[in-house]
């Protein structure tokens, strides 16, 4: 019987598990980025028309083959690496605190009761306020620095991981946390095996709207506070600006451009894996 | 109906020490919705006992009360210390965790000597995946395996809490019949070998009379035991039998006369009245 039994469960296991082969990483690389490169030909395409049709002159609007000779020129160029070394320390270290902040803030919030009606509003809110509002208090409290900076970074971004966090544990299924309470976790213990796991992918959008807001922050605070003898990307748009450099000012914007789409990427990969790995990925109907 | 009535009818088990007792347990939810009222149950150890009731009737808060997730508004549920393990609909299983690693975190919580370093655990998961035929998954994640691979993970992770007492919640409920049928077999099985106390809540009467040792049938709304039928059929059965579906026939007249209670009241003294044809079986 038993034999019988577990031939029969082995031949229904064979037919319920189709055989799902995920395609390999060429074919996947290649069907996710064409539709980039021709939405990029395409940006450019229109770009030159509206350079051609000479709405504004060259030496404001320059085309976009001027632009990438410059942007070219640049990449070959010590400054500018120093910049974007800068600049991203400054962003690494200004996210990074931020993930701290906002991970304390989010725990605490989202297991406290009355911190959570007396903050979880406000949290709301600071994620709406404008980072460039908070500059002029920041340069009042650390002069024209990098704390300024950093502060207005961390302020922008920490909100919305805090909320990422507590929108995951308010979300996490109740069917788990019976789960959880069934196999004798408690407290602490429920927190870290179920809880927190669980409130992943949710954590994880906190943190890429959190990085979107640092890096809003960063640029916003990088041309607004200029410190001596520190080239940053900010301060070489500002530079271009005040020069009339038109090809070096969108060339620095296309590096901005890239380095924010760039980190984005990486949280969107982040967030694929963990959604395959979970099997949350499965198509709808 | 009148309590000793129903004392009598569920204190059936013959020489055999209770596992789970409930005495006079009513739950009130809010101000005044009463899901249990009174409700008094002795299930002995080793038994196999099917919770049977239409919807309202409260099977399922009775067992969040019997495994501690909720409190009963009064009465006492006893279960003598006894571990206990749920199973629900869903697998409710770790989708962060692969399948050895779920059953591995219920082996580390309830932590016995024999599991004390992650590779006895990793082994001990291992047998216990054999034991529900699901040798060699344990790497898989869960949303990788079908429904019925994913109830016996479910299952597996029970059995490594070690519990005495396993409380089934419709865990067959979403399967489709082939696999169900299979289940049970299963089921059965591992109930067999383990001596293992059993509460199965189901809507399912076949499914009830094809495990149970006895079908304790309850009213709805509020809940309450009506029927208390020993399955003396025997084993192994199965759910297509003629003899299940006798008893099964039984068992879902005298339900629909619970259910028409609901919607002629002015019949509800008559049909709770009525004297059960099966329940001496």
């Amino acid at each position: 019987m038993t034999a019988d039994l577990s031939q029969h469960l082995a031949g229904l296991d064979a037919l319920e598990l189709s055989g799902k082969e995920r395609r390999g990483v060429a074919a996947r690389v290649w069907s996710r980025a064409w539709p980039m490169i021709a939405a990029i030909f395409l940006v450019f395409a229109i770009w030159e028309v509206v350079v051609l049709s000479g709405w504004r002159p060259e030496y404001v609007l320059p085309g976009p083959i001027t632009v990438l000779g410059e942007l070219g020129h640049r990449l070959g160029d010590g400054d500018f690496y120093q910049a974007v070394a800068v600049t991203m320390r400054r962003a690494i270290f200004g996210f990074a605190v931020a993930v701290l902040v906002g991970l304390v803030v989010g725990a605490a919030v989202s297991r406290v009761r009355p911190l959570r009606a007396a903050f979880g509003s406000l949290i709301t809110g600071l994620q709406t306020m404008p980072s460039i509002a908070w500059f002029p208090l920041a340069i009042l409290l650390f002069k024209l620095s990098e704390s300024a900076i950093l502060f207005v970074v961390v302020l922008g971004a920490a909100p919305s991981i805090a909320n990422g966090l507590i929108a995951g544990v308010d979300y996490t299924p109740p069917i788990l946390l019976r789960a959880g309470h069934i196999l004798g976790l408690r407290r602490l213990a429920l927190y870290r095996h179920v809880i927190l796991p669980a409130s992943l992918p949710s954590f994880l959008s906190g943190l890429k709207q959190g990085w979107a807001f640092a890096w809003r922050s960063l640029m916003a605070g990088e041309l607004l506070v200029i410190i001596a003898h520190q080239t940053s990307i900010g301060e070489q748009l500002d530079n271009a600006r005040e020069l009339s450099d038109a090809p070096g000012l969108l060339a620095t914007m296309i590096v901005i451009l890239v380095i924010g789409i760039v980190v984005d990427m990486c949280f969107g990969a982040a967030d694929n894996a963990l959604r395959r790995r979970w099997g949350l990925d499965q198509p709808v109907g | 109906m009148t309590a000793p009535s129903r004392e009598l009818r569920s204190s059936r088990v013959d020489g055999h020490e209770p596992a789970v007792r409930l005495d006079a347990v009513s739950k009130v939810y809010g101000r005044e919705l009463l899901a249990l009222d009174r409700v008094t149950l002795s299930v002995g150890k080793g038994e196999f006992a099917c919770l049977l009731g239409a919807s309202g009737c409260g099977k399922s808060t009775l067992l969040n009360l019997v495994a501690g997730l909720d409190r009963p508004t009064a009465g006492t549920i006893d279960t003598g210390g006894a571990r206990i393990a749920m199973m629900f609909q869903e697998p409710a299983l770790f989708p962060w965790l692969t399948v050895s690693s779920n059953i591995e975190l219920a082996l580390r919580v309830t932590g016995t000597a024999r599991n004390t370093t992650k590779k006895e655990r990793r082994a001990r998961a291992a047998e216990l995946l054999e034991t529900v035929h699901l040798a060699g998954f344990g790497g898989k994640r869960p949303h990788e395996l079908s429904g019925g691979m994913r109830q016996r993970v479910a299952l597996a992770r029970a059995l490594a809490q070690r519990a005495d007492v396993l409380l089934m919640d419709e865990p067959f409920g979403a399967l489709d019949a082939m696999t169900r049928d299979l289940l049970h077999d299963e089921l059965e099985r591992i109930w067999r070998e383990r001596g293992l106390t059993v509460l199965f809540v189901t809507h399912n009467v076949r499914e009830a009379v094809r495990l149970g040792d006895r079908v304790v049938l309850l009213s709805s709304r509020p809940g309450t035991v009506i029927e208390d039928y020993a399955v003396t059929l025997p084993r192994p059965r199965r759910t297509d039998s003629g003899e299940v579906a006798g008893l099964a026939s039984t068992i879902t007249d005298r339900l629909r006369q619970e259910v028409l209670r609901h919607a002629r009241p002015a019949q509800a003294v008559s049909a709770a009245g009525a004297v059960p044809a099966g329940a001496d079986r």
